[in-house]
């Protein structure tokens, strides 16, 4: 118990005192975290809204593929992502390898599935005879997309809350391809990893806090948006 | 374009010349494969910043085990090698893989043990006798089982007792130093361990050192550079800067202090310019 407490008084001084370690570490994580998911929306969103519009041979198993790339293991994403950047490996010669480009694309692949998932059952639940409707009242295909897209926006919000939650707080992906370099590539999850090893439980638990903390943030914020239906 | 997309693109557009800011040209990145234990010690922290500031040239301390930091070398994945199992470095530097074999500095391993000392190993000079009486009374004991430079000395200790560990008394972590400690903690079991991780973790543990200065739980870090013919890529100049400072006698006074403050003794003991013979 007593070192529960240690951590949250660790985790307090921490935070108030600004850190700098602390807080490069901090923005590191939401930097890329928040890149990967942004990218993961470019991707995820009009190919899941495409696959739940279209109808051709074999797209159960396409959809099957999505479903199950939603469950996708960071680290088995890590290993190949570090096979493809090694120096010797197909992609060497764009020499990102431990660098926070490489943990983004990582954390991109792992979130995109995720969102393309999401999105899909989103678009599909929109009514099939409401698509048809704006088609017979004239509305081009892709005004129709558009509108559909717009319906299904609350529900999407769930993509960017599982997305982001799944990437912020994935770890056998960062710790691969990043490295857990100080500075450089520490994590939130790679730091955390780190000061438990050395037998740091205080900074391991205020790491944990803040970022459970973090995390119910962005879902907090996110979600008042999707009650209150501002938009 | 709509404000929303407009403002996604901004974003999009200065978080990618963030992240590509990361990648400079080739050269003035040096990357260090070592151990675990290293970065654990909290030595690298000091270090690197120290050389980066030297040099101008930017670290990528990759911390692994030892056998995975050797094999990375070896594909030139690396361009310098900081590491600890001299049998299996030799092995590299013999077959022209790693370059310059050089010894930068010595810590020490250590038998822990519950304190009852089951198989009576307290005070015994030597550590494969030791691991002989802990097999002869089946207690357990927890192995990192990871390849590591301090699984790869184990492993030679159990040779040279002439014994086969095996279940049920014989437990594999597969995991780091830290939590391997932990689990000999919990199942009161024996286990061996670099003195500056035991130093860390003994303040939360029961464990006590049982066996200690036989001259082969001397635990020697060397530093290699990278042969530039393992890959295309292999930056043997910054290698060999980085190999250089660790043995300059600046660096090696670092050394020589480290982890006074913390734990009232050093965890590493410099030795540049002596040769496997001399310990």
């Amino acid at each position: 118990m007593d070192l529960l407490w240690a951590g949250l008084r660790e985790a307090l001084r921490l935070l108030a005192t600004g850190d700098p370690e602390v807080v490069t570490i901090l923005l590191l994580s939401l930097q890329v975290s928040g890149l990967a998911t942004l990218i993961s929306l470019i991707v995820g969103v009009p190919a899941g809204a495409a696959l739940a519009l279209m109808r051709f041979p074999g797209r159960t198993l396409v959809v099957s593929a999505v479903n199950a790339g939603m469950g996708l293991p960071p680290v088995v994403v890590g290993l190949f992502v570090t096979l493809l950047l090694w120096r010797s490996g197909p992609l060497g010669a764009w020499e990102i390898l431990y660098t926070p480009a490489a943990i983004v694309v990582a954390q991109a692949l792992i979130a995109a599935p995720i969102v393309m998932g999401i999105t899909l059952a989103a678009v599909q639940n929109v009514p099939e005879k409401f698509r048809l409707q704006l088609l017979g009242l004239g509305a081009s295909r892709l005004q129709m997309v558009h509108v559909v897209l717009r319906e299904a926006r609350l529900p999407m919000l769930a993509a960017v809350m599982a997305g982001f939650g799944g990437i912020i707080s994935e770890i056998g992906a960062s710790m691969m391809v990043g490295g857990n370099i100080k500075g450089q590539t520490r994590t939130l999850t790679t730091a955390m990893v780190l000061e438990t090893g050395k037998g740091n439980f205080e900074i391991a638990i205020a790491l944990s806090l803040l970022l459970l903390v973090l995390v119910f943030g962005v879902n907090w914020a996110l979600t008042a948006v999707q009650q209150r239906r501002v938009w | 374009m709509p404000p929303m997309a407009r403002i996604a693109l901004a974003l999009l557009v200065s978080v990618i010349s963030w992240a590509s800011a990361g990648a400079q040209t080739p050269a003035s990145n040096v990357v260090l494969s070592t151990t675990t234990s290293t970065q654990d010690s909290g030595l690298l922290d000091v270090l690197v910043p120290l050389f980066e500031k030297q040099s101008g040239l930017t670290v990528k301390p990759v911390s692994v085990g030892t056998g995975q930091a050797l094999a990375l070398a070896a594909r030139g994945e690396a361009d310098v090698v900081l590491v600890h199992a001299p049998s299996l470095e030799k092995k590299y530097v013999a077959d022209g893989k790693l370059l310059n074999r050089r010894l930068v500095m010595y810590n020490d391993f250590i038998i822990v043990g519950p304190e009852a000392d089951p198989a009576k190993i307290r005070g015994e000079p030597r550590a494969a006798a030791a691991l002989a009486k802990i097999a002869a009374a089946g207690a357990r004991f927890v192995s990192r089982g990871d390849k590591s430079g301090t699984h790869i000395l184990e492993q030679a200790l159990w040779k040279e007792a002439g014994v086969t560990p095996a279940a049920p008394w014989y437990i594999e972590s597969g995991q780091g130093m830290g939590a391997t400690l932990g689990i000999a903690d919990d199942r009161r079991a024996y286990t061996l361990t670099d003195r500056g991780t035991y130093l860390a973790f003994s303040k939360r543990m029961a464990l006590k050192t049982l066996v200690e200065g036989d001259k082969a739980l001397f635990n020697v870090y060397s530093v290699m550079e990278v042969n530039p013919a393992n890959g295309a890529r292999v930056n043997a100049a910054g290698g060999k800067a980085f190999a250089d400072f660790m043995l300059a006698p600046a660096t090696q006074a670092v050394i020589k202090t480290f982890g006074v403050e913390k734990f009232g003794q050093p965890l590493f003991v410099p030795i540049a310019g002596k040769k496997d013979e001399d310990l």
